[in-house]
């Protein structure tokens, strides 16, 4: 029992990495960009919130302000290396997929550059800690689950229904939805296709960078060259699993955190399992399996997802 | 003579990436505390150096070689393979357990063995996505990228359990050394270049025949440029699809086999290198034509092999290759696209050479 | 915040535009008054489009003013547009098909944006409005998706007009109606012209005719004519618009005493949105013969033509082909049974736009022992096919070798009729063969429709253009709804009689 409830409490601390780059990466396939350096973002987003602290603490408690300059810079950086995407795929029009491998190679290679040379070998910070809510945490079971996490956590759910508000109550929202289903629609009404991708490549670099920092700030609380280990893409995948909905994104990102918390404590709980190597396997198999059952939901999507605008284009 | 103007084009577009490449890279390296010539100048020079660090460069090129060559052929069919890393492994585990277990057999039959049952462990493997993509549409940048993980678990099972090495007791996992019988032996004394070069030689003729020659590779050529007219045109390209992901995994399998053969003499942890990545990188920058791969593949070689030195020679930590790969894909997908843009073209042309166009016109006047 | 009360003038002086390789506007002036609707016409490629786009703040004249009420304006973007206010209703809709309605107008109408709150309510106001003035009613809350293609031409005229247009721009706008749609449309706009002035962009000359009071006609990119249509005839207009007498290929021969070669029985298809595109289809091709089948896009013939061809699935219903029952086969073994096939979009579906010529015409054959033997290409063979072929068919193009999407349109069709006549087929399905092309290119495909029908090979021809029907075909069947509406001889086939059938009224009632 005790198992469960602390598999349950860790599934909702640890979704908020998936679920605010997902969220973010939704931004972007709204306007019918998919952006696969998610991936490189959140590594260099990881790498920001542990060099803050660190370089200007070091391994000890870093003041709360410190901790979320962190952030701020993972954020700043997700911002403009997903405004560098954008020039790659909408102002030189490459094909979306490979540009976004080769932002996932320059992230990934840049933070573990960096990192090696700043901080290199196995240092740790402290990071955000958890605390417990008064009175709330106490409740049993849910208590634990729900009330106990770091002040982040909650600041992370609360994006969800923003998200959702912004995406379809906006008219910024508004004309993302319009961009990337019928751009030349969106065009021939006076909307500018390319700012408003560019400006949902910020929205979504932003939050990969955020999710990157989270992770080392308030899960790993340390970094290594590869610690996001999928997560971006499966970040991506998410994203068609969800239907482009924040809402169907949201219980992925939880569904899945919970098959990997899940694997990490059967690790824990049984350590003499020989065969753990399968399951680290699980979660990228779910994945495959899932976006095998997702076929129909592709009509739904932005119909014009991966296609470049160009307005001198013959239709 | 007007396609001089085109030829400057293409020209100073790949001269002006490259030097792009270059300035980003050396932002980084100053951004680290390196020195810029310093730690350009070791990885343009140490490879010649001499025969032996030549080689090392050479057996560096052969696996990009045969992997590109099958991403090459993959997309050209409209299946971009991101998951060479997956498939290698899978062909590496096969041909373990043929080069571990069967070290009796004569060498000329045990090599080609191996090398086969690492193609056919890799093509299986690269089968998944094909079939995921062409029955199902899933995206096969997102399977590949899965399946990678799946493999890289599944190996790292195989050498810690079923393939362990009884005799090791550092703890560490690996398998047993390969039989004498199953190993490419080197060329010269002293240099790490292998057998395996020979197949790395033959797959690029094969390749080359293949997609330009023969009715199946024209056949996955038109799959990979217009799927929907290739239907049209009677073209099974679910087929086709399937067919070059097989190929493609093949050959990252068997590129696996001769990396075990060759080079590393046992299966052990890491052992792909990001050979699977950088193929694509290799392919790309080979403009998917098995000729131009060959060139581009020793480039790489170069780069990767620099890897080494950066760790020993300078304060550059060496993931700033990963790095500098990133960027060349980057700037060559952009590239490409300026390329063929028959709109820059123009105005390139009316910019350098509109003035000589009227100095003709008024020489035949 | 509108620039101008009433367009009481708007005319362009001297514009030009344009495209690398191409003079898309040479040198252009027009005027259209009040009150006054003015018709412009040309072939395809003749710069309607890019001129009205111009005037849309879509693209930038290189040279040249345009005035409003005597007024230069500079029109940058289509804001600028519809600030004077200037609307245009495109010839494909510009509608986001997963939005409703509301929201579609909505994103047009900026002053409805209150920071982080679309007022959906001020647009809904808005729409009931305009719907009471002009009589155009349409669901908000509906999506684009389920609406027909006429009601969606509605939500476009009316989202025109809640964005304030003072003057209307249509183009082509009867490309997707039935002949008694096009004639409310025609009415409303003589109503609207009250109020507006409006441009409209067509080649169909009889609605030109019906509706305009001026035409200007542009032939590569310059007006080449300007005058009141009352005092032209549609024949005088046409030999106007390609500067030469339209020479009409007429079907005057016997009709064909050849067996049945296609036999579809009660066909039933779906589409891809799920509902029954066929719905116990029938029809009856002889070899030798040309069938055209009429009627309004969209009722079934994109989906009877895939059935045939195997791209497409059949629910039941069968397809017999010289015998033999080819529905549910692949494409490959409809191809190899003698089907040949002129696909509706040249460029995705007939042609691989990135390939040479010379690859396009071995797209479905490759594997034949012409082309290639032991799965090796014969390189030779394959070239000199396609440059006898390049000649016989006066294919326009630099060389064989050329990438075939970078030719014009009425080349690439010749290309893929190029192909599928040298492979002898026993059959040919054609769909919308002309749309697009020049009246050059028209008339060329047109002679070798009649030739390979004299040759005994059965076509079905479906088209939208009831001239063309009517002038080749031996039999005319009606589409509608995915059913045979009836089935003419030559002689019995009038527009109207034909109007009528293609609108769901059937023969009998």
């Amino acid at each position: 029992m005790d198992f469960i409830v602390n598999t349950l409490t860790l599934t909702v601390r640890f979704a908020v990495t998936l679920m605010i780059a997902s969220m973010g990466e939704m931004f972007n396939q709204k306007a019918g960009i998919f952006n696969l350096g998610c991936e490189g973002i959140m590594s260099m987003g990881a790498f920001l919130g542990m060099l803050i602290p660190f370089t200007m603490i070091g391994a000890g408690q870093a003041p709360w302000y410190v901790n979320i300059l962190g952030l701020v810079a993972a954020t700043v950086c997700g911002i403009l290396l997903g405004l560098i995407f954008g020039v790659i795929v909408i102002t030189f029009r490459a094909p979306q997929g490979i540009a976004g491998i080769g932002m996932q190679m320059f992230g990934v290679g840049l933070a573990g550059t960096f990192f090696r040379s700043y901080i290199g070998g196995t240092q740790s910070i402290v990071g955000i800690s958890s605390m417990e809510i008064p009175l709330l945490s106490k409740i049993p079971v849910l208590g634990k689950i729900l009330f106990t996490h770091n002040p982040l956590v909650y600041f992370a759910y609360l994006l969800v229904p923003v998200a959702w508000y912004v995406i379809f109550k906006t008219p910024w929202g508004l004309k993302v939805r319009a961009v990337g289903t019928h751009p030349r629609a969106a065009d021939s009404l006076g909307i500018n296709v390319t700012k408003i991708r560019f400006q949902s490549l910020a929205v979504g670099g932003a939050m990969a960078g955020f999710a990157g920092a989270f992770l080392t700030l308030c899960q790993a609380k340390m970094f290594n060259a590869d610690i996001i280990n999928g997560r971006g893409f499966i970040a991506v995948a998410l994203v068609y699993f969800g239907q482009w909905h924040p809402v169907k994104i949201f219980l992925g990102a939880l569904l899945f955190t919970f098959a990997q918390t899940l694997q990490t404590q059967i690790q824990i709980f049984v350590p003499k399992f020989q065969y753990y190597e399968f399951l680290t396997m699980l979660p990228y198999i779910l994945v495959i399996v899932v976006l095998a059952f997702n076929r129909k939901s592709n009509r739904l999507g932005p119909a014009a997802l991966g296609r470049p605008f160009n307005r001198e284009m013959r239709v | 003579m007007m396609n001089n103007y085109k030829i400057a084009y293409k020209v100073s577009v790949v001269v002006i990436a490259v030097l792009a490449a270059l300035l980003v890279g050396a932002i980084i390296i100053i951004a680290v505390g390196g020195d810029v010539f310093n730690t350009y100048w070791i990885i343009i020079s140490m490879p010649f150096m001499s025969m032996r660090t030549f080689s090392e460069v050479l057996i560096r090129m052969i696996p990009l070689l045969i992997i590109a060559l099958g991403i090459a052929v993959s997309s050209r069919s409209g299946i971009i393979n991101i998951g060479a890393e997956g498939q290698m492994y899978m062909g590496i585990i096969a041909a373990t357990v043929l080069a571990t277990n069967c070290g009796s057999l004569p060498k000329i039959i045990l090599v080609p063995l191996c090398i086969i049952a690492g193609g056919v462990a890799g093509g299986l493997y690269g089968f998944i996505p094909g079939w995921l993509k062409a029955k199902l549409e899933v995206s096969e940048l997102l399977s590949t990228v899965m399946l990678n993980y799946v493999a890289t678990q599944f190996f790292n099972f195989c050498i810690r359990v079923p393939l362990l090495d009884p005799t090791e007791k550092s703890g560490t996992p690996m398998s047993r050394r390969v039989a004498e019988n199953a190993t490419l032996t080197r060329l010269f004394p002293g240099m790490s270049l292998h057998q395996g070069i020979f197949l790395a030689v033959i797959l690029v003729v094969v390749i080359y025949i293949l997609l330009f020659k023969t009715t199946w590779g024209y056949k996955m050529r038109a799959a990979g440029a217009s799927s929907r007219a290739a239907r049209y045109g009677g073209i099974n390209v679910s087929r086709y699809l399937i067919i070059s992901m097989v190929i493609s995994g093949a050959c990252a399998g068997m590129a696996g086999a001769v990396e075990l053969m060759g080079v590393q003499g046992r299966a052990v942890a890491g052992m792909t290198g990001g050979y699977g990545f950088s193929g694509v990188v290799v392919a790309l920058f080979g403009a998917l034509h098995p000729l131009w791969i060959v060139p581009a593949s020793f480039f790489f070689g170069i780069l990767l092999y620099s890897q080494v030195n950066l760790q020993i020679l300078t304060s550059v930590p060496p993931n700033l290759v990963k790095a500098l790969q990133g960027l060349i894909i980057l700037i060559i997908v952009a590239v490409q696209m300026v390329i063929s843009n028959p709109y820059s073209m123009e105005r390139f042309r009316k910019r350098f050479f509109a003035g000589r166009k009227k100095q003709n016109i008024r020489k035949e006047a | 915040m509108a620039r101008f009360e009433k367009i009481t003038e708007l005319s362009v002086e001297h514009i030009t535009k344009r495209f690398p390789g191409v003079l898309a506007s040479d040198d252009i002036s027009l005027t259209v008054g009040e009150h006054q609707i003015l018709a412009l016409v040309g072939e395809n490629g003749a710069g309607k489009t890019t001129l009205m786009n111009m005037i849309m703040g879509l693209y930038q004249p290189d040279e040249g003013k345009i005035f409003i009420n005597g007024q230069e304006v500079q029109l940058r973007t289509p804001n600028d547009a519809f600030d004077c206010g200037i609307g245009m209703v495109h010839q494909h809709y510009m509608l986001v098909p997963n939005m409703t309605v509301l929201e579609n107008i909505a994103l047009g109408m900026k002053n409805s944006w209150k920071g982080i709150r679309v007022d959906l309510q001020m647009v809904r106001d808005r729409i009931m409005e305009i719907s009471e003035k002009y009589g155009l009613k349409v669901d908000p809350d509906a999506y684009i998706w389920q609406l027909a293609v006429g009601e969606q031409q509605r939500v476009e005229l009316v989202k025109t007009l809640c964005l304030g247009a003072k003057f209307l721009i249509l183009d082509e706008p009867t490309s997707a109606l039935t002949p008694q749609e096009t004639d409310d449309l025609i009415v409303l706009l003589k109503k609207m012209s009250k109020e507006l002035s409006i441009i409209f962009i067509s080649h169909k000359l009889n609605e030109v005719k019906a509706l305009s009071d001026k035409v200007s006609i542009l032939r590569h990119g310059k007006v080449v004519f300007e005058g009141s249509t009352a005092d032209y005839t549609p024949k005088q207009i046409a030999a106007l618009m390609t500067g030469h007498e339209v020479e009409v290929n007429e079907n005057t021969d016997e009709p064909s005493k050849g067996e049945p070669a296609l036999v579809i029985k009660d066909l039933c298809v779906r589409s891809d949105r799920d509902f029954l595109a066929l719905d116990h289809f029938n029809l009856t091709v002889k070899a030798g013969e040309i069938v055209g089948l009429a009627g309004v896009s969209g009722n079934g013939q994109r989906e009877l033509a895939e059935a045939i061809n195997g791209i497409r699935k059949t629910e039941s219903g069968t397809i017999e082909f010289l015998g033999k029952q080819i529905q549910n086969l692949t494409p490959g073994q409809v191809i190899e049974a003698g089907m040949g096939y002129i696909p509706e979009e040249r460029n995705t579906e007939g042609i691989v736009p990135s390939m040479s010529i010379k690859e396009n015409i071995i797209l479905k054959d490759s594997e034949s022992e012409t082309f290639s033997s032991h799965h090796i290409l014969k390189n030779k063979v394959i070239e000199s096919t396609s440059d006898k072929l390049r000649e016989e068919f006066d294919i326009r193009c630099p060389g064989i070798h050329t990438a075939a999407g970078s030719l014009s349109g009425g080349n690439i069709q010749k290309v893929i009729l190029a192909r599928e006549i040298a492979r002898h087929p026993r059959f040919l399905v054609c769909v919308y063969p002309i749309r697009g092309l020049d009246m050059g290119a028209a008339e060329f495909i047109h002679k070798e429709l009649l030739k390979l029908r004299r040759s005994g090979v059965g076509i079905l021809l479906i088209s939208e253009e009831l001239e063309e029907i009517m002038n080749l075909s031996d039999r005319i069947a009606v589409i509608f709804k995915g059913q045979t509406q009836a089935v003419l001889e030559k002689g019995q086939a009038t527009t109207d009689r034909l109007g009528i059938l293609m609108a769901g009224v059937k023969d009998d009632e």
